[in-house]
């Protein structure tokens, strides 16, 4: 619609693989592709090792999202596509991912990623997408017991802080830590609509507020949200949060804060949980593969 | 006896100044910045309507979101009651109101007193709200007022996906991608905000007749969208954005008695 302004919701895309592995001497090439509402990711696995992702924008379409974002993992690693043994599609647009073998729901793909990412000892992991919010409570094997979500409502998701970035005119990677730079913590956005807590802090800044205090009430407004999904399904400790979000710390904090735990740490990329997930099972159906071949 | 009801809404601040039973005077202000002065300029225009100065005004019952915060009043009623107090006023035989404005919406019962039996609101939601209709007319590049008229010229229903006018608003943006034409669009946000008010009416039950008042009433493609759903006519006042200031300023009269 504005062509000409400066899009400050946007978050930089990028791509990554390791260079010291070679991918020609793995047994099991595997997968995940996760194309979400607003953004993909791409993970390439040998032999259950993290070796090459990538995470961009989805774009208009849900086929050439999946094939852009796995294209971009494989960049300058001297595969193609065709090298891969088993890929899976999982997140919104999981159906459409023209060149997987199954799909897989984000749910239990999250359920995966997060218990390989943040140890087997997790047990909640709520899931800060893009245009929902996830509350999943998982085993030790990482397999789904319960879960709850909201895909209804923009306000808990990453929708209605790109919402507030664009508003306050600061880069969505820069709203967290701003707004943990305020004197006191400011009370909550009381509105629970983002259309309308879009107004309460245009009120707030003709008062005088400070954009750091408008996003410190809105941070801890979006925490608030969540923890009530949270608090339906049941919180267990050990806690970790994934999705684009988990990159807020002006969200994560105050979450801790609220539900009086501190998440575990990753040394992974938070966005890649349903893709790596999803890499995960591939290989464990190529290896499934395999067995039925050779009986 | 004069006496006053002003409407402290979401959008608009409404006054309407009535003389032993009969209105003199009435005027809508944007409410803008400053909740306060849109107050004041609003009962200041409608005294002025009246031919009365606003000092001599016996008793001023405030309503709406804003109600805490009207200058000079000497007591408030909820949106509800005096939504329902106005109705009767204005129509008899209306059993159910609806009213919606901006940034809330409420389906009333009342009976042939227009006393409240049960009542919904939404308050949380921009979905169930006037405020949703206007984001997206915005998206389409359209003026509100073309786009309730836009909507009569559908004769497409398609159904929108998201429920959250933030979430429409890319859907709209992708069915404008998709050359869908503008009235097509316009139908399918009415039906959906439509289908949302009209669940909430189901829940307090729909007994006739059907009143719509609030400023989103003014709306054509609105109400061709509610009375689609309830597969009804609805009663739309003349003036469907004062029934609550008009039902302040009778309640006023009853409590300065």
């Amino acid at each position: 619609m504005n062509e000409n302004k400066k899009e400050f919701w946007r978050w930089k895309e990028y791509n990554w693989h390791d260079e010291n592995k070679d991918p020609k001497s793995a047994d099991i090439i595997s997968a995940g592709v996760d194309v979400g509402s607003v953004s993909s990711q791409a993970v390439i696995l040998l032999d259950g090792e993290l070796y090459a992702y990538s995470n961009m924008r989805t774009g208009s379409d849900s086929p050439n999202s999946a094939k852009n974002a796995m294209n971009w993992a494989l960049e300058n690693t001297g595969l193609t596509i065709d090298d891969l043994h088993y890929t899976v599609g999982t997140g919104y647009g999981r159906v459409n991912v023209p060149f997987s073998d199954r799909a897989i729901t984000e749910i239990a793909c999250h359920a995966r990623g997060g218990n390989l990412m943040y140890g087997n000892t997790v047990r909640t992991i709520l899931d800060m997408g893009g245009q929902d919010c996830k509350a999943i409570l998982c085993d030790e094997k990482g397999k789904v017991k319960n879960f709850l979500m909201n895909d209804k409502c923009a306000a808990g998701t990453g929708r209605g802080m790109e919402v507030f970035a664009d508003l306050l005119a600061i880069p969505i990677e820069e709203v967290g830590e701003m707004s943990l730079d305020v004197e006191e913590e400011p009370p909550p956005v009381s509105s629970t609509c983002v259309v309308f807590a879009k107004s309460e802090a245009s009120s707030l800044l003709r008062e005088g507020w400070s954009k750091k205090k408008v996003l410190a009430a809105y941070c801890s407004a979006m925490a608030h949200r969540v923890v009530s999904l949270l608090e339906r399904v049941g919180v267990e400790k050990d806690f970790a949060i994934t999705g684009g979000i988990a990159k807020n710390a002006g969200v994560v904090k105050r979450l801790e804060k609220e539900l009086n735990v501190t998440a575990l740490k990753s040394k992974y990329d938070t966005q890649i949980a349903g893709a790596f997930g999803a890499a995960l099972f591939a290989r464990t159906l190529t290896e499934k593969q395999r067995k039925k071949a050779s009986a | 006896m004069i006496t006053a009801g002003i409407d402290m809404g979401a959008k608009y601040v409404k006054v309407v100044i009535l003389q032993d039973g009969t209105v003199k005077g009435k005027a809508i202000v944007l409410m803008g910045f400053d909740p306060l002065e849109a107050a004041s300029a609003c009962m200041k225009e409608a005294a002025e309507k009246a031919g009365i100065d606003p000092g001599t005004i016996d008793h001023i019952t405030a309503t709406g979101a804003g109600r805490k915060a009207a200058p000079n009043a000497n007591s408030d009623i909820t949106d509800v009651g005096a939504a329902a107090k106005g109705m009767v006023h204005v129509k008899e035989g209306v059993h159910t109101v609806i009213d919606v404005g901006a940034e809330e919406g409420r389906a009333i019962k009342i009976d042939a007193e227009g006393k409240v039996i049960d009542f919904a609101v939404n308050e949380k939601c921009a979905a169930g709200a006037g405020a949703f209709a206007e984001s997206m007319s915005r998206a389409l590049e359209v003026s509100l007022e073309e786009f309730g008229k836009l909507s009569l010229q559908s004769d497409k229903s398609i159904p929108m996906n998201a429920q959250c006018a933030v979430f429409a608003e890319s859907e709209v943006v992708s069915l404008v991608h998709a050359k869908t034409p503008k009235r097509d669009i316009s139908r399918a946000v009415h039906d959906a905000i439509a289908s949302r008010i009209v669940s909430m009416v189901r829940r307090v039950g729909i007994n006739n007749d059907i009143a719509l008042i609030g400023g989103v009433s003014h709306n054509p493609g609105f109400v061709d969208a509610i009375q689609r759903s309830l597969e009804t006519d609805l009663i739309v006042p003349e003036e469907p954005d004062y029934v609550s200031a008009l039902g302040a300023a009778i309640v006023a009269g009853e409590r300065n008695k």
